[in-house]
């Protein structure tokens, strides 16, 4: 007890003490993301907790006086008790303060408009004695709807520092940077919980806990200690025996109904003092009302709802077409002129269809992933991404799944890893398990450029009424039947999966329609483009040089026998064109590759492929996208024509029926083997990591596979 | 016997809470703001019925399921 004292008045006396982390918290829709980005610019990364996937997003934040703090965007969350596994982590950072990633401050983000209950988090974060910063956003809103904070009345009453800032317009920023490193712990605590551990506990219980916590911080210990990764699990026996041989019976549900109504309380009275009320016209309140009236209306908001999909998909489509042409010519330019400079080596070979041939096949679909995320976040930003959640919530429970699937779904189109790591927000086990189990199904920005391909070759190019494009259209059509797909097997999951039921609820804040952050939208767009290009990057690249490789070289020399043999039979009766065509055709069935696809080739020919669409196959088994440029470096080797991927494809014949190897049959056949196929390592270890196990990713690799297979084998057989 | 729960409101209507029922969803509730004392009104019902939209306080706005909403006693 001395001690502690002792230690307590060093800290506020002594010399400032260094503040070299500071963890951001507060409610979600307080404005936390936009303060941080702020705060950090493009000084930012995402990594992730220990032993978890929930995102940590950290950035360095320059003070003025030239030093700088690492900043830690915490999940937001409404109290110190957590319900989701989001929550969770942010109590595993701030009850450790052994731990790697405990603050030196934390800086508390409350909604100035709705003061009462994000001070709820801020009085808790308090009584954890961690020099604390509040900060009152969105102050301009809250005195339009009529709410004046007295914040030097606050500040004294509260015993913490409290600045006001408006994170949109950036004000108040300077002098958040300017107080950072002079953050005090807490002048008085809230709740006082000394007295009631010791009369429940023995002394004992202490010796137990992490050492360095405040009084409320070992009360909360006690309470959460079953879900605290860093406790040890003798140190869990010891907590739970203790609770076991409490003085009196310890009931944590009524102690923390007991607690925050108490909190409640003194907060009301603090409120009593700091708000003032101002009549107002409440417009922001109202212009929201008037929205959810037609956003929310039975016919109207689910034909919104609809428009906005299909708003989606006719511009991921056309839009992104515009620069995705004009990436996929000037590679198609750039190998050729390699070509032409090089001349005939095996390393301009490697250069130009290997390395050049992979790269090109990353970079085209980068215009697409930035705009599809620019979307799906303009969607969440403006709060309309809730309203969605509310409009299908009936809906999804009778697929045994709850409202707030539909962010993950609807995420799943984009990708399927932040999708089912979205999933996490959902608090029911069995709900969220079905939730990521089927996320995969719905079509990826990844099956984006493979469907581009086989849309262009079976459906033409024509536009309906002279604005719809038909391709367009059946590219909805492919979305919605990932959809539906999704929506059957968690059906089929909910009734035949055997799990705890656990209790499922809703509850969901509808946040006021507002106006993107278009700085927030933009770094979204930036960190997923990148992450896309680096990440799926690394996998297509090494997959397409591979692939390169497995093409160019074959078992013995094979593949100059069937050369020499195509050379003799040929030799004066055939164009020089079609001579080098059969030669790279031979010498590819020769290959590697082309082993590996005739291994395959009976498996799949009841699907109406061709070995070479096999190596395709193959090789898109780790990373779906990898298809185009797989299919891109097998059919460039037969060609040396300026063609871009499609009409290369367009014209590829097989050669013994003499047909279009990409018919109509074939093509579908294909659209719906990648609409359903897993295909893809990254989801896999998502969902080994989510679900702490190789049961469900296996059981998932399973059934897709199953249903690809089927339904593509069942198109071909019914269309050719 | 008949008390009535913020499930039971009609649109627009608007009434005070007086007691949570369920023991292991009152914690949330009370972190949303669900307290005793607090005015809730009906903004919206969901198109098909479930779940609904309530603002508390005449401040913000939450969704809940009708199932959730039935756990909060209102005063007639």
């Amino acid at each position: 007890m001395k001690d502690a004292h002792r230690m307590n008045s060093e800290l506020t006396i002594g010399a400032e003490r260094r503040i070299r982390k500071v963890a951001l918290l507060g409610n979600p829709n307080s404005g936390k993301t936009t303060l941080f980005n702020a705060l950090t610019g493009l000084n930012q990364k995402v990594g992730n907790f220990p032993g978890v996937t929930v995102d940590k997003k950290t950035g360095t934040c320059r003070l003025p006086g030239g030093q700088s703090v690492e900043i830690v965007d915490l999940p937001g969350i409404y109290s110190l008790y957590p319900k989701s596994l989001d929550e969770q982590v942010v109590l595993d950072v701030l009850l450790h303060p052994g731990g790697k990633d405990y603050p030196d401050a934390v800086v508390v983000v409350a909604d100035a408009a709705n003061l009462k209950r994000h001070l709820l988090l801020c009085t808790q974060l308090i009584d954890l004695g961690i020099p604390l910063l509040l900060v009152l956003n969105m102050v301009d809103v809250a005195e339009k709807e009529g709410i004046v904070v007295d914040v030097e009345q606050l500040r004294h009453l509260l015993g913490v520092e409290v600045i006001t800032t408006n994170a949109r317009k950036g004000t108040g920023v300077a002098q958040l940077k300017e107080r950072l490193p002079h953050l005090q712990p807490p002048q008085r605590s809230f709740y006082e919980v000394a007295p009631l551990i010791d009369s429940y506990f023995e002394a004992s219980v202490k010796e137990h806990l992490p050492p360095g916590l405040s009084a409320y911080g070992q009360w909360l210990c006690i309470h959460l200690f079953e879900r605290l990764s860093f406790l040890s699990e003798s140190q869990k026996d010891a907590i739970q025996r203790a609770i076991l041989h409490a003085k009196k019976p310890f009931k944590a549900l009524n102690l923390q109904r007991e607690e925050i109504l108490h909190r409640y309380e003194q907060i009301d009275a603090i409120l009593e003092k700091t708000l003032h009320k101002k009549e107002s016209k409440g417009s922001y309140s109202r212009l929201t009302a008037l929205l959810d009236r037609w956003l929310l209306h039975p016919v109207a908001g689910y034909v919104t709802f609809l428009l906005v999909l299909l708003l989606i998909f006719q511009s991921v489509f056309t839009w992104a077409s515009v620069p995705m042409d004009w990436i996929d010519a000037s590679f198609s330019d750039f190998v050729n002129w390699v070509h032409e400079q090089g001349g005939d080596s095996l390393w301009v070979s490697f250069v130009a269809d290997g390395l050049l041939a992979g790269l090109g096949g990353i970079l085209v679909f980068v215009p697409q992933i930035a705009i599809l995320f620019l979307l799906l976040g303009i969607l969440e930003e403006t709060g309309y991404m809730a309203r969605v959640a509310v409009l299908m919530d009936k809906v999804m429970r009778q697929f045994g799944l709850n409202g707030r699937s539909v962010v993950p779904l609807v995420s799943g189109v984009a990708c399927a890893i932040p999708a089912i790591m979205a999933a996490r927000t959902i608090p029911n086990a069995k709900e969220r398990l079905i939730t990521m189990m089927v996320v995969p199904l719905m079509s990826c920005s990844a099956r984006l450029p493979v469907y581009t391909v086989l849309v262009a070759l079976a459906v033409p190019d024509t536009l309906l009424w002279g604005w719809l494009s038909l391709q367009g259209l059946v590219m909805l059509a492919l979305y919605l039947l990932g959809t539906l797909m999704s929506l059957v097997v968690a059906w089929l999951l909910n009734r035949f999966l055997r799990m705890e039921q656990g209790r499922s609820f809703f509850m969901l804040e509808m946040p006021l329609y507002r106006l993107p952050r278009w700085h927030n939208l933009l770094l979204t767009v930036w960190e997923k483009a990148r992450t896309f290009v680096v990440e799926a990057g690394k996998v297509i690249l090494l997959i397409s040089i591979l692939i390169w490789a497995l093409s160019s070289f074959g078992p013995g020399n094979a593949m100059e026998e069937a050369e020499a043999q195509v050379r003799a039979q040929m030799q004066g009766q055939f164009a020089p064109a079609a001579i080098e065509n059969a030669v790279a055709s031979a010498r590819l069935e020769q290959s590697y590759a082309g082993h590996l696809g005739r291994i395959i080739e009976p498996a799949i020919r009841p699907l109406g492929y061709d070995w070479k669409i096999g190596i395709a196959l193959i090789s898109s088994f780790a990373a779906r996208e990898v298809f185009v440029g797989t299919i891109s470096t097998i059919y460039s080797i037969g060609s040396e024509d300026e063609m871009t991927i499609v009409e290369r494809l367009r014209s590829e014949v097989n050669p013994r029926t003499g047909e279009p190897v990409f018919n109509f049959a074939t093509s579908v056949s294909l659209l719906l083997f990648y609409a359903f196929a897993m295909q893809c390592m990254s989801t896999m270890a998502v969902m080994y990591r989510e679900t702490n196990g190789w049961k469900y990713p296996l059981l998932q690799l399973l059934y897709m596979s199953a249903i690809a297979y089927i339904s593509a084998w069942a198109a071909y057989q019914w269309l050719s | 016997m008949n008390r009535r729960s913020v499930a039971d409101l009609r649109k627009g209507e608007r009434a005070r809470i007086v007691a949570l029922l369920d023991e292991q969803l009152s914690v949330k509730l009370f972190e949303l703001g669900f307290l005793p004392n607090t005015w809730v009104e009906l903004v919206f019902v969901a198109p098909l019925g479930d779940p609904i939209g309530v603002r508390i306080n005449e401040s913000y706005q939450l969704s809940l399921r009708k199932e959730e909403a039935k756990t909060i006693l209102i005063a007639s």
